[in-house]
């Protein structure tokens, strides 16, 4: 396909990586904050490009994986409503709640619908206007205008039977938290390419200001990765801490008008819990006032929700990038994509179900010793 | 972009993605037109491909890594990279310092 084949030529990669060892004099990490860039750096071996010293961590931006046990069994008891028909992205049925997972109440007798686009739920809710049409809403920035747009539309179009279930996160908070954490190693950042096609980059100066690191705007394919990361270094190297764009021809400073109008009529910034990680402040978006009334929250009365993590997933540690997929003691053991105890096993976006579908089992560092015939030795 | 049609209150356009062909909102992408390409996510054009900046980008890309094989300079290649100067944005708020 025109500009994604472009960006995937081995042989520029391959000069791209070789500048790279030119130009890194000293160990550096960065975060790659998007899970759809961490797919791609795991599938296209790009982490295995880098100079040995170069540590690619894996962020949290993974909308499944950060929602919050709690939400996800609200998600479960509403869907086992009678009555009710409840559409959510294909990732999220097979994410563990307390006690069982969307396909479990699906199969129970509940009528949940994967649906491709909000939109999709909208118009099921148009054609059944006896039931109740819940769409689970998550994700970050880029999913959002489409998630206020179904709202907009169905108020528009005087529909009473549609709500959203919400919970949408947001990166710039994410990272500051990131870089206030105790003990964090994380030297600089690729800004994810999507999120910003929505929100421009003007909200990130003030970041790489406070925190003296480089932001780089980045996007999906090996070569926009390797020339991000490539950015980085050099800022890194250069004692710079700047945002720059890597991913000019889709991100401008500003981003998409019209879809931050619509946020801004539709949402309000709340905190947020995310899962593995905690509270942060300021964090999340949530239907405002005259959205209200589209709220699932506010339309199915829960009462007490009791949520109990797993005692054997390690996906908070996962998510904050202190540990590597493979280090866990569960992974692909009593945890893998068909029986994830985690939602970093489940997601399109998930670090863990990177590490498992590419067969990456053990760390770069011992792939590295592997490949060179040393053996033992890392705990990457 | 194949096509754009207009449905009652929305916006939506035919994007063929390299052979499959799906319906998408436009609404955000009011300058979107036949012969474009957009990125989409869950059936929303977020954003048109700037096709002018994707040459000019592989141009850069096509170009590097070829300089330091023929000089095989590693500071020279540190110094040129260092010296590229980062796109400005347009308020300047991101040029650093």
């Amino acid at each position: 396909m025109k500009y994604l084949t472009e960006f995937r030529n081995g042989e520029i990669a391959q000069r791209m990586a070789r500048e790279i060892h030119q130009i890194a004099t000293r160990p550096w990490k960065i975060m790659e904050v998007c899970g759809g860039q961490t797919h791609s750096i795991i599938k296209n071996g790009i982490d295995q490009m880098l100079p040995a010293g170069i540590e690619m961590i894996h962020g949290p931006g993974c909308p499944v994986c950060v929602t919050p046990l709690e939400l996800i069994d609200k998600a479960l008891a509403i869907a086992a409503q009678p009555g009710v028909i409840f559409c959510s992205f294909g990732d999220m049925l097979r994410v563990p709640g307390t006690d069982a997972d969307l396909f479990q109440v699906k199969s129970a007798g509940g009528d949940v619908r994967i649906v491709y686009s909000p939109l999709d739920a909208v118009e099921i809710a148009q054609k059944n206007p006896g039931k109740e049409v819940v769409f689970f809403g998550v994700g970050f920035e880029t999913t959002a205008p489409a998630n206020a747009m179904s709202v907009n539309i169905a108020k528009r179009r005087g529909l009473k039977n549609f709500s959203l279930l919400v919970s949408h996160v947001l990166v710039p908070p994410a990272i500051a938290a990131i870089l206030e954490s105790p003990g964090n190693t994380v030297q600089g950042f690729l800004l994810a390419g999507h999120v910003c096609s929505v929100m421009g980059y003007w909200e990130y100066p003030p970041l790489a200001q406070k925190y003296k690191v480089p932001l780089v705007v980045t996007g999906f394919e090996p070569l926009d990765l390797l020339d991000g990361i490539r950015r980085t270094i050099i800022q890194l190297e250069a004692g710079r801490h700047e945002v720059e764009n890597a991913y000019a021809r889709v991100v401008n400073f500003e981003g998409n008008r019209p879809a931050q109008k619509l946020l801004g009529e539709v949402f309000e910034v709340t905190d947020r819990a995310w899962r593995g990680i905690g509270v942060i402040p300021k964090s999340g978006w949530r239907l405002n006032e005259a959205y209200r009334a589209f709220d699932a929250e506010e339309r199915f009365h829960l009462g007490h929700i009791h949520t109990e993590e797993s005692p054997l997933c390690h996906s908070g540690e996962v998510l904050r990038g202190t540990i590597k997929p493979a280090a866990c003691p569960a992974f692909g053991k009593q945890c893998t994509p068909r029986h994830p105890l985690g939602a970093t096993m489940v997601s399109s976006e998930g670090a863990c179900a990177a590490y498992f579908n590419y067969g990456r089992f053990l760390s770069a560092d011992e792939l590295a010793s592997a490949g060179s015939g040393l053996t033992g030795g890392s705990n990457g | 972009m194949e096509e754009i049609l207009s449905e009652g209150d929305l916006r939506i356009g035919r994007v063929n993605f390299g052979g499959v062909v799906k319906r998408v909102c436009l609404d955000f992408v009011p300058e979107i037109a036949v012969g474009d390409y957009t990125i989409v996510h869950v059936g929303f054009a977020l954003e048109k491909i700037d096709e002018e900046s994707a040459q000019r980008t592989l141009a850069v890309f096509r170009e590097m890594g070829v300089l330091e094989e023929e000089l095989a300079g590693q500071e020279e290649a540190f110094a040129r990279a260092a010296a590229a100067q980062p796109a400005a944005c347009p308020d300047g708020s991101c040029s650093g310092q």
